[in-house]
């Protein structure tokens, strides 16, 4: 393999695999932001996952070429309704937030699985006809070398990702919207002195996080597995957590850490290929991405602190 | 102590019935007053304790269910603690529960199906040893109430070797296992074996992805093996795989006209690779490796009917059994291949060729 190949199934596959993670690490920015930890990204994919299986099965003959983009409203839909219960606990029953969104998890895997159970009478769906490919962008495509690097093999997905973390970005810190959802995430009494409506800010954070949780489910299962099982969504909803954290709770941050997964991966895999990396024993590829990891943590980063309202519960009138 | 008595009395009914006839009949009676009412005494009962991937998996359970069902039609038996049946494990955590639900239900002979059950039935089994157990694809040493069921993997894989040496084009095929262990290795030699056996200047690549369900990583090795000229790949990593058929796909719809190949694992994978190019219907799936485990339960159910339970023992399956072979949806391969496949089925089965166990280099 010639450089360039390397290069560009690297980055092409680091890219395909991140998309779901940035998806769902921004639902989880936009869900702590506002002081809601959300540990139930997990169970968010796993139902959007799920939702996006089922409807695409479904409805595949209606919608053609269109049914993943559709399906993928209908899992964002269930996705935000799912996230309204860890709402409903965490904000209005004041609920331990981390414990809540564990139940989320439990809830999300045991109902679909049951679900699924019970529409198809066996475990696991169907393989989905009709999914998200990896395309080549046209135009931009190309462009000599770049549009092999970036704009080949692509999928559109992972584009949509991308921009829709610079759309974040803009909402949390330039628009009022944002700076009020923030500000409950900081401190919710003065936010509410101000007369923001804290409990509304945050069920509207939430419920995004839904969204994006159940969009993030619904991309892996229709771009990756293409099938809902026990084995679909196994950590995929942590590791977006994690690339949450890694970002600092910043949205381009978040992409960015998710894109850095993913990209960490591919090294580890397509790394055998490549000629000076081939003689390093295959464990040390494998753990590459951990180590990666860590080291970014500690060493790059910086300090990474969280909103400080995130996991309190606001009540009214006390200190 | 029930259970041995049991046994005791199975074994005096069949020699009461053939050497005394109708005498013994007074005598099978008193033994049947002692027995659990609700069970005759003749019936051999057995079960089988699922793990978590449940009995309609699609896969090992679902399969092991099927060699159940098809005993307990050959035998006359019923589903239900009065025959067969079977229990499923949500999680982890049930295995133990329920190979005891199992042992108090009196079965003769309880099943653990996959390797995930090994720690409970090791304890259970030491706990319980007057009942029967059998653990399929693993191996328990140095327990008499326990048998091993495991498959040659590596005649089967051997078959779907030839098959990919002689499809190539590139003269370049992998395979991508699921975590580098000796019961993928199997898999991995076999395979390896199979392609230098027909096509010495084939170059095979082995790569492990470190788990069973990650697809992302298993699509992410596979657009590498794809990407560096490799047009064949076998898989043995479950779900994993599932992102080896992606990519595949992905790629055909891409470039029609490029000839890339998976080789499905333990059952037959041709609904994983179909795909429609431009309205038309096609299929990336070569072939499978399919592993029978039906076959080796009812095997094994009916030797201990017969009373020859092979406690302590380990029983492997392999070609001979047709325990382990290449699937029956075979529509990509040429009829020159599936000629070639079966003479080296034949060489195996006559031992002829050894087909070994660990790839080369380990």
């Amino acid at each position: 393999m010639d450089a360039l190949t390397v290069l560009s199934i690297i980055i092409s596959s680091s890219l395909f695999a991140a998309a779901p993670l940035i998806f769902t690490a921004l639902g989880g920015v936009f869900s702590e932001r506002s002081g809601v930890v959300n540990i139930g990204l997990e169970g968010l994919m796993i139902i959007g996952a799920f939702t996006a299986i089922v409807f695409n099965l479904t409805f595949a003959s209606t919608f053609g070429a269109a049914t993943p983009w559709v399906a993928l409203l209908a899992a964002m839909a269930v996705g935000g309704l799912l996230s309204l219960l860890h709402a409903l606990a965490s904000i209005t029953f004041r609920a331990d937030q981390v414990v809540s969104g564990v139940a989320i998890n439990f809830l999300a895997l045991g109902v679909s699985l049951f679900l699924v159970k019970m529409l198809y009478d066996k475990g696991q769906t169907d393989i989905i006809k009709v999914n998200f490919k990896k395309v080549d962008i046209p135009v931009l495509s190309d462009i000599p070398v770049i549009g092999k690097l970036i704009f080949s093999n692509i999928s559109y997905p992972a584009i949509v990702a991308i921009a829709l973390a610079f759309v974040s970005w803009y909402v949390l810190y330039k628009t009022p919207f944002g700076l009020r959802l923030r500000a409950v995430g900081e401190h919710p009494m003065a936010a509410d002195t101000m007369g923001v409506n804290v409990a509304k800010m945050r069920y509207t954070a939430v419920f995004i996080s839904g969204l994006l949780g159940g969009l993030g489910g619904g991309v892996y299962a229709q771009s990756i597995s293409l099938d809902f099982s026990h084995a679909t969504i196994t950590g995929q909803g942590f590791m977006a957590l994690a690339a949450m954290i890694f970002g600092k709770w910043h949205p381009l941050g978040a992409m960015g850490a998710a894109i850095f997964f993913g990209f960490a991966q591919s090294l580890s895999i397509v790394g055998s290929s490549i000629p000076f990396l081939e003689n390093i024993p295959a464990v040390y590829l494998l753990v590459a991405p951990y180590v990666l990891t860590i080291l970014a943590l500690a060493g790059f980063i910086g300090r990474a602190d969280a909103p400080k309202a995130a996991g309190t519960p606001y009540i009214k009138g006390s200190r | 102590m029930t259970k041995r008595k049991f046994g005791f009395a199975m074994s005096l009914v069949l020699a009461a019935g053939t050497i005394l006839g109708a005498c013994g009949g007074g005598d099978n009676d008193s033994e049947k007053s002692e027995k659990d009412s609700s069970k005759k005494d003749d019936q051999f009962t057995v079960a089988m304790v699922t793990d978590v991937g449940g009995v309609d998996d699609k896969s090992f359970n679902q399969s092991a269910w099927e060699g159940l069902q098809e005993f307990g039609k050959d035998n006359g038996l019923e589903k239900g603690t009065n025959g067969f049946d079977y229990i499923q494990s949500k999680s982890d955590a049930d295995y133990k529960t329920n190979l005891n639900t199992a042992v108090r239900n009196k079965f003769d002979l309880i099943y653990g199906i996959g390797y995930k059950l090994k720690p409970a039935i090791e304890e259970v089994s030491k706990q319980r040893k007057d009942s029967h157990f059998a653990i399929v694809d693993d191996v328990i040493e140095g327990q008499d109430n326990v048998a091993s069921i495991t498959f040659k993997e590596h005649e089967g894989s051997f078959l779907v070797g030839v098959a990919a040496g002689l499809s190539t084009k590139s003269n370049k095929i992998g395979f991508i296992g699921g975590t580098d262990s000796d019961l993928i290795n199997k898999f991995a030699a076999g395979f390896e074996a199979g392609v230098k056996a027909v096509n010495p200047k084939a170059d095979v690549k082995i790569e492990f992805a470190g788990a069973f369900d990650k697809a992302d990583k298993g699509q992410q090795m596979a657009s590498a093996m794809y990407g560096s000229g490799i047009d064949v790949i076998y898989h043995a990593a479950g779900a994993t795989g599932n992102g080896v058929f992606t990519e595949a796909k992905n790629l055909k719809q891409k470039n029609p006209e490029k000839d890339i190949w998976v080789i499905g694992v333990d059952r037959d994978q041709a609904e994983e690779g179909k795909v429609t190019v431009k309205g038309k219907e096609q299929n990336v799936t070569l072939t499978s490796m399919v592993k029978r485990v039906d076959i080796a339960v009812k095997d094994l159910a009916t030797k201990a009917k017969e009373g020859k339970f092979p406690g302590g023992e380990l029983l492997e399956y392999g070609l001979e059994d047709d325990a382990v072979s290449i699937a029956p949806t075979q529509d990509n391969l040429s009829d020159e291949v599936k000629k070639a496949v079966a003479e080296w089925s034949e060489k195996i089965k006559k031992g002829e060729v050894k087909v070994p166990v660990k790839p080369e280099g380990k």
